[in-house]
């Protein structure tokens, strides 16, 4: 297969071109190139189209992180790259609300994400919905809360350990 | 053992106390557990391997807590380590000794006030002999903290309380302001300051 690395717009396109109006635009700052999906009932069948459509091809998720924008929703990022076969890399974002954290996983189409989303569940108590093992990666597993919430509390006491300074 | 060597060449006799010998022979084979939590565990390796070669002092690390006097807390204690910490550390058979290398074993380090996830100081725990400080501690640093711990079994007595020794070595050891007049004397206030301008005013006389 020709490499043919894609800009933005044009991925942006061929998945509009595929499952209509549920990517937002791409948005473009200095940083980074992104869009996101609006519509979380097709982030999979998005993300195995983005993995398997021939002009698409990525193969591979160097990342997926979470974020807490502070305004009462929480944000995945995933981080795609088409490695070795066409070189193009891609961002998309899915955001949900903290009274509802819940975004469809992509650890059956991403082997990664089964880690990664068990971090950013740890973390950030966003539940991924299809991944078959989420359960807490780095803190204890008796850990109350989620470290890396804008409200968190340090709690006072870990098994009778004195935790603040 | 150059001392020891010589009077057994003379063909004499070496007198000492039981208690002497003990300490000696324990103050010369501290097994250390074999275990690092954090980047403090790679100076300590390096502290092992052959540069500074701790087995030069009978120390050489045993991978089972029972059969380690010492236990250096290399790196950052995280609550999900502390109870492993712990639980090691009543697997020791005393009389055990634990040296905290490093900030973050000693006080939390840089996790001190954000850090929800980190132990501020490994003594919340367990009993510490002996603090090491540094980010991470350079190889002599450990060495010192080492041989602090030797000096430490060196004064203890049999039957006697660790409180005891630790308060005998403490008022052995000199005042640090001392030690540190000694390598600087210009910063002992105006009169080695007026010293000092003394000492520059003569110079450019003599020139």
């Amino acid at each position: 297969m020709q490499p043919k690395p894609l800009t933005i717009d044009e991925i942006a396109a061929i998945v509009r071109d595929k499952f209509g109006d549920v990517i937002s635009d791409p948005v473009k700052t200095p940083t980074a190139e992104f869009f996101t999906i609006t519509d979380l009932e097709y982030l999979q069948a998005v993300m195995y189209f983005l993995r398997e459509d021939d002009r698409l091809k990525f193969n591979y998720l160097y990342c997926l992180s979470g974020v807490d924008n502070a305004d009462g929703t929480l944000s995945v990022v995933y981080h795609l790259e088409s490695l070795g076969i066409h070189g193009h890399r891609l961002e998309v974002k899915a955001h949900c609300t903290v009274e509802k954290p819940e975004i469809p996983s992509v650890s059956e189409i991403w082997r990664t994400a089964d880690w990664h989303e068990r971090e950013a569940y740890d973390l950030l108590g966003i539940k991924f919905i299809g991944h078959n093992d989420l359960r807490r990666i780095l803190c204890p597993e008796d850990w109350e809360g989620h470290p890396l919430r804008k409200d968190y509390k340090v709690a006072e006491y870990y098994h009778g350990i004195r935790v603040p300074y | 053992m150059g001392l020891l060597d010589a009077k057994f060449e003379k063909g004499g006799v070496v007198i000492s106390k039981v208690e002497d010998l003990l300490n000696w022979s324990r103050l010369s084979s501290m097994w250390p557990m074999s275990f690092g939590l954090a980047c403090c565990a790679i100076e300590m390796m390096a502290t092992n391997a052959s540069n500074y070669d701790l087995e030069r002092f009978g120390i050489f690390p045993r991978s089972s807590p029972r059969q380690s006097d010492v236990m250096i807390v290399a790196g950052t204690v995280t609550f999900k380590m502390a109870e492993r910490v712990k639980r090691l550390y009543e697997q020791m058979t005393e009389p055990r000794y634990v040296l905290s290398m490093g900030s973050c074993a000693n006080c939390g380090g840089p996790y001190w006030e954000h850090g929800y996830h980190v132990v501020k100081g490994v003594d919340r725990i367990i009993p510490v002999d002996v603090y090491v400080p540094g980010c991470p501690p350079r190889p002599e640093a450990l060495i010192g903290g080492l041989m602090k711990i030797q000096e430490l079994i060196r004064e203890e007595e049999f039957g006697g309380k660790r409180e005891d020794a630790k308060k005998r070595l403490a008022a052995k050891s000199a005042p640090a302001e001392e030690v540190i007049m000694m390598q600087h004397p210009y910063l002992a206030g105006s009169a080695g300051q007026a010293k000092k301008e003394k000492e520059v005013e003569e110079a450019e006389t003599a020139a």
